[in-house]
């Protein structure tokens, strides 16, 4: 029997590709990451696999592809079920999802309100996104991940988009450490395990990657 | 079976409430129904159950509050099994395909239709309802390829896009009357007017659906200006 191929249409930049390759990385399972040149021009696969949006990430199961990058977390949950990354209950699954779809409804274009913005920073867009921190962590709590005391889906949802933090903090002129330090110490916490470690790119490069992304659209 | 410790509360006009109602019919469980108030006051229960986001449908079990139409449904799904009916598909890749639909219907489908209603200017408007017809063509592609010729998204019954979508046809009447333009027509999309019909009549449907012109009527006390389709077609 042949080997199951996981390939993913990547960006190494792209939280969202991180999240699919941390959960591949949590199961254990070897795929093969295809770089796309996002400025230069989308591959034939990329535009054929994902034709509604256009856009990675695509993970591709011996060549079945699925898009959009909660979506995929969760199919490669219930693919490979060891270890779990939700929760056992109904209900703690609600809530991880609940998180999860917030997340991905704020917290990455308030992170663009903030780098996209050409001059000042408006105060607005720095206390939205603030704002947003602080929510999560009172959702977080005490506890040391989202859902009770194992990493899991809602940390590998949001554990990304943090290496866009330090722009955001460089540009907005304030830092997450400072303004929510709980928030802070889990993600310290979750960059410490390998899964994430092998992931997510140094924030500094992350930055390199804002700065030339803001001339390129004239905002500097 | 009978839960005595069900309750939702929502608006009768609500889509996203009704997506709930319909899914607690399909697994045949009894709710205490708690209409809201809305626009103009929240209850207390729902500030305290919803205090992220304040807004209707809140599924309340227990004591534990559910929120989000989307993953409300996979709850029921979840807690409520019957294997007669199963909104989510069993296999693991269906069910992705079910939840790439039902998000394209919540993300982009049904934020275009608000624009269609209520967006702040002619151009927006204009816009909107392009993206609508748009949109309608790509979910009837969508209703070919996961229905397999039955009738309904989820196949011999109704599932998780077929409740997602379903829920909207109301509302989509509202604007087809208001705009005097069929969004759903045997023309463009035969496939989608005999799914639409099927859904309708669907036991778990029919007797929670509003009403299109008391739809239409609150539509236009709340706002709703949709623009008459024009004779130019493209």
């Amino acid at each position: 029997m042949s080997k199951a191929k996981l390939v993913i249409l990547d960006c190494w930049v792209s939280p969202f590709c991180m999240r699919v390759k941390i959960a591949l990385n949590e199961k254990g399972l070897e795929y093969e990451a295809q770089a796309e040149d996002l400025f230069g021009g989308k591959s034939e696969l990329l535009l054929s696999s994902n034709p509604i949006y256009k856009k990675v990430p695509v993970f591709l199961h011996d060549g079945k592809p699925l898009c959009e990058s909660s979506i995929i977390v969760n199919y490669i949950d219930e693919t490979w079920s060891s270890p779990p990354l939700l929760p056992p209950c109904s209900y703690g699954r609600a809530q991880a999802r609940f998180w999860a779809d917030f997340i991905d409804k704020k917290v990455f274009d308030a992170c663009g309100n903030i780098w996209r913005s050409k001059g000042e920073v408006p105060v607005e867009a720095k206390k939205e996104f603030i704002e947003i921190l602080k929510q999560l962590e009172e959702a977080l709590g005490d506890k040391d991940y989202f859902i009770g005391t194992t990493f899991g889906f809602v940390d590998i949802i949001l554990i990304p988009l943090t290496s866009w933090f330090f722009a955001v903090e460089k540009i907005g002129g304030f830092t997450v450490e400072a303004e929510c330090p709980k928030f802070s110490n889990w993600m310290k916490r979750c960059l410490q395990r390998e899964s994430v470690a092998k992931v997510v790119p140094p924030p500094e490069k992350v930055y390199e990657f804002v700065l030339m992304f803001r001339k390129m659209q004239g905002i500097d | 079976m009978a839960e005595s410790n069900v309750m939702v509360l929502g608006t009768w006009a609500s889509p996203f409430v009704l997506r709930v109602k319909i899914a607690l019919h399909l697994k045949s469980v009894n709710y205490e129904n708690h209409e809201e108030n809305l626009p103009e006051s929240k209850s207390d229960l729902l500030l305290k159950s919803n205090p992220v986001y304040k807004k209707v449908p809140v599924l309340i079990h227990g004591h534990n509050p559910i929120c989000e139409s989307l993953i409300i449904v996979e709850y029921i799904d979840e807690v409520w099994t019957t294997s007669a009916s199963s909104i989510l598909p069993s296999d693991a890749y269906e069910r992705a395909q079910s939840r790439f639909w039902a998000a394209y219907v919540e993300d982009k489908f049904s934020t275009a239709l608000r624009r269609v209603l209520f967006g702040a200017t002619e151009e927006d408007k204009r816009a909107a309802m392009a993206e609508v017809s748009e949109g309608i063509v790509l979910l009837e592609e969508a209703f070919v390829k996961l229905s397999k010729g039955k009738a309904f998204f989820g196949g011999e019954d109704i599932g998780f896009v077929d409740i997602v979508f379903g829920s909207l046809l109301e509302w989509i009447e509202v604007i087809e009357k208001l705009s005097e333009m069929k969004l759903i027509s045997e023309a463009k999309t035969p496939g989608l007017v005999q799914w639409a019909d099927c859904f309708s009549a669907h036991e778990a449907v029919k007797d929670v659906s509003p009403d299109v012109d008391k739809l239409v009527e609150y539509a236009l006390k709340i706002g709703a200006r949709v623009l008459k389709a024009t004779a130019a077609t493209n």
